[in-house]
């Protein structure tokens, strides 16, 4: 028996017949749509490697079971750049060397997306620190990580008084 | 909405030469793709037909399997096929069988045995993840336990044959206990480091798929080469009809560096099934049959003069291996030639414990025992009431000690003045406890020296030129993190005399030239040193074409020789005569020149210098005077190591071990029930590495070093030094702050609450 | 993970109906079953997916003073709400202090509520352990780590509670509001979560098929909003559980003296321990040391640990009890600093 279920992913309306309930978010990504950015580093919520934006929110897609997310809008860091054109936040982790093995990178930037969505933070090196939290980089990237997350939050701010 | 740039990135540039690669703080060139998520892991593969494998491990540390419910597992939707002891494909060779140092013992499913915690038993192979993960679950093995061997006090010490990678367990320079006699004041200190697990973010995925005889494995690992001949012996192929790619590897650590038993178990399994297989095991089952870093029990004794002279250094280890391998931390590495003493004895013991075989793990030996060095060292110079900084200085070692050997470089006065200098490290209290910020928290400084030697291995590339002026470089080099796409190609390009958008540069596949292993911060030396080779062959040959040819405006060059830049040759005794590439090849007509290179160790310069990188990290924390909780406040290091190929990468790399060092210090232990000898925290929940959060402000000051020996582009490695002198500022560091030496690493809130 | 039928009711009527078949667990956020159904220590035959239900994500004040809190209010949502925030400054600060904002921003009040244990060997699905596997004894017991409960513990169980939301909550005398098949009924938090005693496995008040639809704040915690603070010790500055933690709340009347006080520590037992002692000994005190560390004691009495490696969190909970008291005098920062309920949280 499949479950039907409706996301918007990436912008663009899919329907899937969910073959399993017990698949995660991150699986149905990986395993079944072939969009492998999201990296599964613990599947436990532990690491923050999974990171996505579910309607807009950036979430651990290992504990969220695709099931459960019927009718949601899911944003991966394969939906981020425009055509060639990359997201303030990737030109910043590219800029500041906000990762060395790569491998928790796409984790760590949908993350600084919703925390600079979110607006708590600002440009408060310690709030960013804080609100980077839950996304480990073994490598020991985090220098250059507070540094892209800083000067993209900064763009943004620019943007908006702009705006 | 206005479009604003990146501004550029406000780290030091570093000494940029203009026309060349070499030198210059470019971005990653894998940047883009890891950025947008297409950079492809190897387990964002997935080929037609591909099933899914999971492990089902041990719950015991020592014992037997005495039952698997295979029919459980079988009767769950979807799963294939239950592989375990006596229904695997046959191997040509036994798993434990030895033949190098680099060749661990492996758990294949070739008997009931137990002899560790999350020892693979079976592996449910399944048409989806879900039906294998849980097909693994409902075989509900039972055991015939036994008393597990689980920490330091466990069973018969013994002297191991061999520590490391075949360094000696003894060594001894003049006499300690008369030293310790002669001087005017002593200390004796014990120090404790736990087990720690490498935890690179990325499993030890593997994807495995036969064609006959032909393996085609999808993993990652450090060492493309030895990975091919350890797979083609166990299962009886030839190297050649092995092939790996392992483009992009998510940290290694060492943990990578030869492959785990899983990812063996992944291609047995897609032997088994006759279809491709992947196989990535859970955060869980990688504490155990991946390797670790062992613990260690260090005693220090130390002597010195009314000057501040070392007048003896004792530094005795016990660590431990499993019960069936051998890896013995080479904790006392660093004793044996960072600090000049007339009398210096290392001596490790040994444990055998019912573990999983411990391994190479982020400066292992040099960021176990520079704990307990830095420590000590900590401990005399307050005993003696001198400056930490000026007690190292008072014994720095103008040669190596032990061997006498001269140092190929050591820039390291010049990494402890810069390093104080941009701390502000003049003026500190000697006493502990003596300053509180403004919020209440004690406040504390301490400082430590970093060290790591400069090791090279044997590696080859390829290189070509071609008559339109582009060239390629290939290698089965690594990119774990530290760099190579991107450090390698601005050798490549400045060996063959072109620029970085000219240059073909492929690296990542067993099919290409063996580049040796990417560990012991020995890969730039090793790969690059092969490129630098390659290349050189190449310019050697096009050289050869030009100067030869009455043709040719470098025509009789002779013995001046040419020089490669640009895409031209130009005479070095004239640079008004030159010539491009296009011109030479196409008089010639060549549509390319190919060249091979080599590196490798230089027995002669081995035999007659000292080779080490160095450095100073210095360190601020804060305490809270009540609860004992700890920030780090923050961390400057100073790094010699020879020349820089892209110092926006090395300070990264240099960040990275200073961040490894604080989690050394504050964080990481894996903790067992002594009981079962099942761990109590193998998640990233509850063994803890730094968050964001955990990391300061940090300073990595790249300290000019020249070294004309170490290797012919003269690089030492970055990787490691890091770790190696920031627990030590730490520790010393906690103590200032609080006035509580704590000895038993890491030093955790409950240890300072008096 | 175990196979399960997947059912989304579409009331809570439906859902409770659901809930009656042995076997059955809610998910909502699935921050904590997921990981334990991963885990194989909640093997469900089915999963009943409340995310969707209606009426129970909103965050109301009552005309009485009170708050009301839907189940489904997602933990940043309720931390980052403007008028919860002023009115209940260490829930907030509490919530923001727990996990990650990844998970923050997925898991559900309810759920926070329903959490179960780290207890290693709760959590293993293999060693003995009563709350799992009633009647099999308990691991934990010959070897305690430091995140083995001080207070309240059972010779049958040393767990703790992981939460920190509960924590305040406790203190501030939240009521649950609990759907159930005859109709809905209410607990103070206070009761919700059970001490092991001889039944581990009796972890709260819910009986099976029951749901908790909300939470409510009584009129009179809105009064402490000036004078209180959440104080979180760990071993990592952030993304960590609590090794201590405290609640605290004061109001302070004319003349300085301590109205009400409200304390409330975590870490130490299988749910928040609030001592009636503590409190009453500051009652009509001036704020000072000597009145907070007789309090501290207070709260502090009868603990006894489990193991070598705990025993220390008696002493650290005192301290930790001082401490919030002390900051909770001082008043409630405008903002909620910067690393949330930290020592190192300095505004």
């Amino acid at each position: 028996m499949t479950i039907p279920l409706r996301l918007t992913l990436n912008g663009q309306p899919r329907e899937i017949a969910l073959d399993d309930p017990r698949v995660t978010l991150l699986d149905l990504l990986r395993e079944r749509l072939g969009l492998t950015g999201a990296k599964k580093g613990c599947d436990r919520g532990q690491c923050g490697a999974c990171t996505v934006l579910v309607d807009g929110r950036r979430i651990n897609s290992c504990l969220t079971l695709a099931a459960s997310l019927d009718g949601a809008e899911v944003l991966t860091i394969e939906g981020l750049a425009e055509g060639d054109r990359l997201h303030p936040v990737q030109a910043a982790f590219i800029a500041h060397d906000g990762f060395q093995c790569g491998f928790c990178t796409p984790g760590q930037i949908m993350s600084a997306v919703g925390l600079i969505r979110e607006g708590h933070a600002g440009t408060d090196p310690e709030r960013i620190r804080e609100g980077m939290s839950g996304n480990l980089c073994r490598c020991g990237a985090y220098a250059g990580i507070l540094e892209a997350v800083e000067d993209a939050a900064g763009q943004a701010e620019h943007r908006e008084d702009a705006a | 909405m206005t479009a604003t740039s990146t501004p550029a990135s406000n780290r030091p540039a570093g000494a940029i030469r203009h026309g060349s690669s070499i030198g210059q703080p470019l971005t990653r060139r894998d940047g883009p793709l890891k950025v947008t998520g297409q950079a492809r892991f190897s387990a964002d593969n997935l080929p037609p037909g591909t099933l899914h494998a999971a492990l089902c491990v041990a719950r015991i540390a020592r014992g037997r399997v005495t039952g698997l419910d295979v029919a459980a597992a079988e009767a769950h939707p979807g799963v294939v096929a239950v592989m375990r002891p006596g229904h695997a494909p046959a191997l040509a060779k036994d798993p434990d069988a030895k033949d190098g140092p680099f060749t661990f013992r492996l758990d294949l499913l070739q008997n009931d045995r137990v002899r560790y915690a999350n020892q693979p038993i079976a592996v449910v192979i399944a048409e989806t993840l879900e039906a294998a993960t849980e097909g693994a679950r409902l075989l509900a093995p039972t055991y015939a336990a036994e008393t597990p061997r689980i920490g330091l006090d466990s069973g018969e010490a013994f002297t191991p044959d061999s520590v490391g990678v075949g360094a000696p367990p003894v060594e001894t320079d003049g006499d300690v206990e008369a030293g310790l006699a002669a001087a005017s004041k002593t200390i004796a200190a014990t120090y404790e480091t736990p087990a720690q697990y490498h935890n690179a973010m990325e499993p030890h995925a593997a994807v495995a798929s036969w064609d006959g005889d032909r393996l085609t494995l999808l993993m990652p690992t450090q060492a493309l080469a030895m990975s091919q001949a350890r797979l083609a012996g166990l299962f009886g192929i030839r190297p050649e009809d092995i092939h790996i790619d392992s483009p992009y590897l998510g940290g290694g650590f060492g943990s990578k560096g030869v492959p785990a038993g899983p990812q063996v178990l992944a291609c047995m399994a897609a032997k088994l099934v006759g279809r491709p297989v992947k196989l990535v095991p859970t955060r869980t089952q990688m504490y155990g049959p991946m390797g670790h870093r062992g613990p260690t029990r260090q005693t220090i004794r130390l002597g010195a003069d009314a000057a501040g002279k070392l007048t003896a250094l004792d530094h005795h280890i016990r660590t431990a291996s499993s019960s069936f391998d051998d890896f013995f931390e080479p904790a006392g590495r660093a004793t044996s030639t960072l600090y000049a003493s007339p009398a210096i004895a290392i001596r490790h013991e040994a444990v055998r414990l019912d573990t999983g075989t411990p391994l190479f793990m982020r400066a292992p030996g040099e960021a176990t025992g520079s704990v307990a060095l830095e420590s000590a060292l900590d401990e005399m110079a307050f005993a003696l009431g001198m400056d930490p900084l000026e007690f190292r200085l008072a014994n720095y070692a103008e040669v190596e000690p032990i061997t006498g050997k001269p140092f190929s470089s050591k820039a390291l006065r010049d990494c402890y003045r810069r390093g104080a200098e941009a701390f502000g490290w003049a003026g500190r209290p000697l006493q502990p406890r003596q300053t509180r910020d403004r919020d209440g928290f004690l406040v504390g400084t301490g400082m430590g020296t970093a060290t790591f030697p400069a090791l090279i291995f044997e590696g080859m590339a390829r290189a070509e030129i071609r008559a339109d002026g582009t060239g390629t470089v290939e290698l089965g080099a690594i990119d774990m993190g530290q760099g190579s796409w991107t450090a390698l190609a601005q050798i490549a390009a400045d060996g063959l005399g072109i620029g970085m958008d000219a240059l073909t540069f492929r690296m990542g596949s067993s099919d290409l030239p063996n580049a040796g292993i990417a560990g012991g911060s020995g890969h730039t030396a090793t790969a690059g040193g092969a490129i630098h080779a390659a290349a050189a062959d190449v310019i050697r040959q096009l050289a050869e074409l030009a100067t030869n040819d009455p043709a040719s405006p470098l025509y009789g060059a002779g013995n001046a020789g040419v020089t490669a830049a640009d895409g031209r040759l130009t005479r070095r005794d004239d640079p008004g005569r030159s010539e491009s590439v296009t011109d030479i090849l196409k008089r010639a007509g060549r549509a390319s020149i190919e060249g091979q290179g080599k590196a490798g160790a230089d027995p002669a310069a081995q035999a007659s210098y000292a080779m080490h990188a160095h450095g100073a990290v210095f360190a601020e924390v804060k305490v809270d005077p009540d609860l004992g909780q700890i920030r780090v406040s923050r961390l400057t290091g100073a790094f010699a190591a020879g020349r820089v190929i892209n110092p926006r990468l090395v300070q990264s790399q240099y960040y990275g071990g200073m961040i490894w060092g604080l989690s050394f210090a504050l964080h990481e232990r894996a903790e067992m029930d002594p009981r079962t000898g099942r761990f109590l925290n193998d998640n990233l929940a509850e063994y803890h590495v730094p968050v964001n959060a955990d990391v300061p402000a940090m300073e990595a000051i790249l300290v000019h070093e020249d070294d004309a020996v170490v290797n012919a582009l003269g690089v030492k490695g970055v990787g490691e030094i890091g770790i190696t002198g920031t627990v030590g500022a730490i520790a010393n560091a906690v103590w200032h702050a609080t006035g509580v030496r704590v000895r038993e690493m890491p030093i955790t809130l409950d240890k300072l609450l008096g | 993970m175990r196979t399960f039928d997947y059912i989304r009711p579409a009331s809570v009527p439906e859902a409770v109906a659901a809930g009656q078949v042995p076997g059955t667990a809610f998910l909502a956020a699935g921050t904590n079953l997921v990981d334990l159904m991963k885990g194989g220590v909640a093997t469900p035959e089915r999963v009943v997916d409340i995310t969707r239900l209606p009426g129970l994500s909103s965050i109301e004040r009552l005309p009485d003073g009170a708050t009301r809190i839907g189940t489904l209010v997602r933990n940043s949502d309720l931390a980052h709400d403007a008028m919860f925030e002023k009115t209940y400054p260490m829930v907030a600060e509490a919530l923001l202090a727990g996990a990650s904002a990844q998970l923050r921003n997925a898991a559900t009040v309810g759920g926070n509520l329903m959490q179960r244990t780290r207890c290693p060997f709760f959590t293993d699905a293999v060693s003995p352990c009563n709350k799992r596997a009633p009647g099999s004894g308990c691991a934990a017991l010959g070897h305690a780590t430091r995140i083995h409960a001080v207070q309240g513990w059972s010779e049958h169980c040393i767990a703790t509670h992981p939460s920190d939301f509960c924590v305040p909550l406790a203190a501030l005398d939240a009521v649950v509001e609990i759907a159930g098949p005859d109709g809905a009924r209410e607990v103070p938090l206070t009761a919700f979560h059970h001490l092991p005693g001889d039944h581990p496995e009796r972890e709260t008040e819910l009986q099976p098929g029951e749901l908790i639809t909300g939470l409510r704040l009584p009129p009179e915690a809105a009064s402490f909003r000036g004078h209180a603070r959440y104080l979180k010790v760990r071993d990592r500055t952030s993304y960590a559980f609590a090794v201590v933690s405290a609640a605290a709340a004061l109001t302070l009347e004319a003349g300085g003296r301590i109205g009400q006080a409200r304390l409330a520590l975590g870490g130490l037992a299988l749910k928040p321990w609030r001592v009636a002692e503590a409190e009453a000994a500051l009652s009509g005190q001036a704020p000072s040391p000597e009145a907070f560390a007789k309090a501290a004691a207070a709260a502090l009495a009868g603990a006894k640990p489990t193991g070598e490696a705990n025993a220390f969190k008696i002493e650290l909970a005192r301290r930790v009890a001082i401490r919030a008291l002390t900051q909770a005098a001082a008043g409630t920062p405008a903002r909620i600093p910067a690393l949330p309920a930290s020592p190192f949280g300095i505004v």
